[in-house]
């Protein structure tokens, strides 16, 4: 398989407006086959409009792009037999049990009954809602929700999958459950864009990361490259005792070769790292000195340090952009 | 880089037989009744609202308004003015859930499928259908148990509730269209209850006409309602129905043909 030099997605020049909005100013992207790009931004920096556009349900006022080589609007009926989407959009029927709305889609999609019932059943127990399938959809927790959505849009074996900020306001485990499932769907050559406010999220999941900000790509590259550029990580540490912030200074000090910054207020001692490595020198420190800790921690920068890195504000949510967005149906 | 075409799955051939929009469009219809199944306190409008317009209107204005001054006079006269008030009432339920499936994102699912595009607005009006149907049997339940009876055959009467039906179901096409443009549920109501109360109530379904001033009548001259209450009137009490029908049929064809695609206009558009 040549997939390396194929595209599964391409963009140029995208432009969306809703009255005297920009949502998008201008985009470009292009997603090889198999790969996942993480799209990555604060509410109405444009990650959704880009996503319906790909996803036929929005037309561009400027520019083209093509999912499968095909035109996504010239041709969006191919383009809707090879794509799936999950969002905050494009969602079940609540006053449906979950299996249902998965026989539903089925049928519709041309299965027969009793393979539309099959899909179904197969896709409950993937997603563990075997238990749940009877239940009305309303019913469900905000994890189960989610892996019904994501079921639902599995339903048609898509080629390409967009996922829009599919982990917002999941727990921990429920979020690694969804980020499970879209590995897994890589290894079986799924192409996926996926839209998140988390850097942790792309850096876990995409192959290549792209910022959105005031519906413009302000920077690209992979998750390492990126990070690089954003700044550097944080080793973490907050003694269990105030009295030990001295101490604890001077042992990250000597461990990672710069002056750490101590917050006295908030009991903690953080300093730039380049990468993990001083890491396992703190701790033996710490445990032969006796010290406790209740935090010890390496931290990636936020999206609020990412943001500021790279284009000198942060990463401030505009909820009236977010509403026009949403306002835009 | 080069961007080769990626294949459809297998089960996309099904999708291209002549016929699949009309599968796909009874596949929403099921939708819409499993709905209505889940949450039957939804279907209030189409069960107790009309039992209670019939008792109510029925005792309220029964002595004052019929000939021989007590209500047994008027049931017969008010039955099937009711029933058409009920049944153009009911038909902005579509347009409301409609809205609902746009706000809650059900549509965009649908949009983001291989489908065709008329497949989810005629899945909407066939499975209201149900509830349409719903109302006028338990409508025409309550009559009976109060003593109404078709006068005209029971053939006649029975092919009067089929137009009543027909008339809901091209009427309804207002509201899915409006159910698409306005941008909430509520939205959708306050218009639907400004159409609707001049329309039902600006008509013969609680009185005569010739009781109304000159500017009410001629208003109701025009109104499609009073054509489709004579024809119900004619097809289950007796009387001319010729001219009536005829105009209500007339009525029903334009009412498609404009608003069905004005409604798939709306749909392909909303974005």
């Amino acid at each position: 398989m040549t997939t390396t030099n194929q595209v599964a997605i391409e963009a140029t020049g995208l432009v969306k407006r809703y009255g005297n909005t920009t949502a998008l100013a201008g985009v470009d992207l292009s997603v090889p086959t198999g790969t996942v790009l993480g799209v990555l931004g604060p509410n109405g920096a444009g990650k959704t409009t880009a996503v319906r556009i790909l996803g036929t349900l929005l037309r561009p006022d400027a520019g083209q792009a093509t999912v499968g080589g095909y035109d996504v609007v010239r041709d969006a009926g191919k383009v809707r037999e090879i794509i799936g989407l999950t969002g905050q959009y494009a969602s079940v029927d609540e006053d449906m049990s979950g299996r249902r709305n998965l026989i539903m889609i089925g049928r519709l999609l041309g299965y027969s009954r009793a393979q539309a019932r099959a899909k179904a059943d197969d896709l409950l127990e993937r997603f563990e809602l075997t238990d749940a399938g009877e239940r009305i959809a309303k019913t469900y927790s905000g994890g189960m929700r989610r892996r019904l959505d994501l079921a639902a849009s599995l339903v048609g074996d898509p080629s390409v999958l967009y996922l829009d900020e599919p982990t917002t306001g999941l727990d921990p485990h429920a979020r690694n459950g969804v980020w499970e499932t879209v590995r897994n769907l890589v290894l079986d050559g799924t192409t996926v864009l996926l839209t998140t406010q988390y850097l942790e999220e792309a850096d876990a999941l995409a192959d290549s990361i792209m910022v959105f900000d005031h519906g413009k790509v302000v920077a690209s590259g992979r998750p390492a490259e990126l990070k690089a550029q954003a700044g550097k990580q944080s080793l973490d540490v907050r003694p269990a005792e105030p009295a030990h912030l001295e101490r604890v200074a001077a042992i990250v000090a000597e461990s990672v070769g710069v002056r750490p910054h101590v917050d006295v207020v908030n009991t903690l001692v953080s300093a730039p790292v380049s990468d993990g490595t001083p890491m396992p020198v703190v701790v033996r420190r710490l445990d032969e000195e006796g010290i406790a800790v209740t935090e010890l921690a390496l931290r990636l920068p936020s999206l609020d340090e990412v943001f500021l890195a790279l284009t000198g504000h942060t990463a401030e949510s505009r909820p009236q952009d977010a509403v026009l967005e949403g306002a835009g149906r | 880089m080069s961007a080769a075409t990626i294949e459809a799955p297998a089960h996309a051939a099904r999708r291209s037989r002549p016929f699949a929009w009309v599968e796909q469009s009874l596949t929403l219809a099921w939708r819409n009744i499993v709905r209505i199944r889940q949450n039957p306190e939804a279907l209030a409008d189409v069960t107790f609202q009309p039992i209670i317009f019939l008792v109510l209107f029925l005792f309220v204005f029964g002595g004052a308004i019929a000939q021989g001054g007590s209500w047994h006079d008027y049931l017969p006269f008010l039955l099937p003015g009711l029933l058409v008030q009920t049944v153009v009432f009911s038909t902005m339920g579509t347009g409301v859930g409609l809205n609902d499936d746009f706000a809650k994102g059900v549509f965009d699912r649908f949009r983001s499928l291989p489908i065709a595009r008329v497949a989810p607005l005629v899945g909407a009006v066939l499975g209201d259908a149900v509830r349409y149907t719903l109302s006028i049997v338990i409508l025409m339940g309550t009559g009976f148990a109060l003593g109404f009876r078709f006068q005209n055959g029971v053939g006649n009467g029975v092919l009067a509730l089929v137009i009543v039906l027909l008339f809901a179901l091209s009427m309804c096409w207002i509201w899915v269209w409006l159910g698409l443009k306005l941008r909430t549920a509520q939205g959708v109501q306050g218009v639907a209850f400004l159409v609707m109360f001049p329309l039902t109530f600006g008509s013969n379904v609680f009185v005569q006409t010739n009781t109304l001033p000159g500017f009410l009548r001629a208003f109701v001259n025009v109104n499609p309602v009073k054509y489709l209450v004579d024809t119900m009137r004619g097809l289950m009490l007796g009387g001319d129905i010729q001219k009536p029908l005829l105009i209500t049929l007339a009525w029903m064809v334009g009412l498609i043909a404009v608003f069905a695609p004005l409604a798939i206009r709306a749909y392909r558009r909303r974005t």
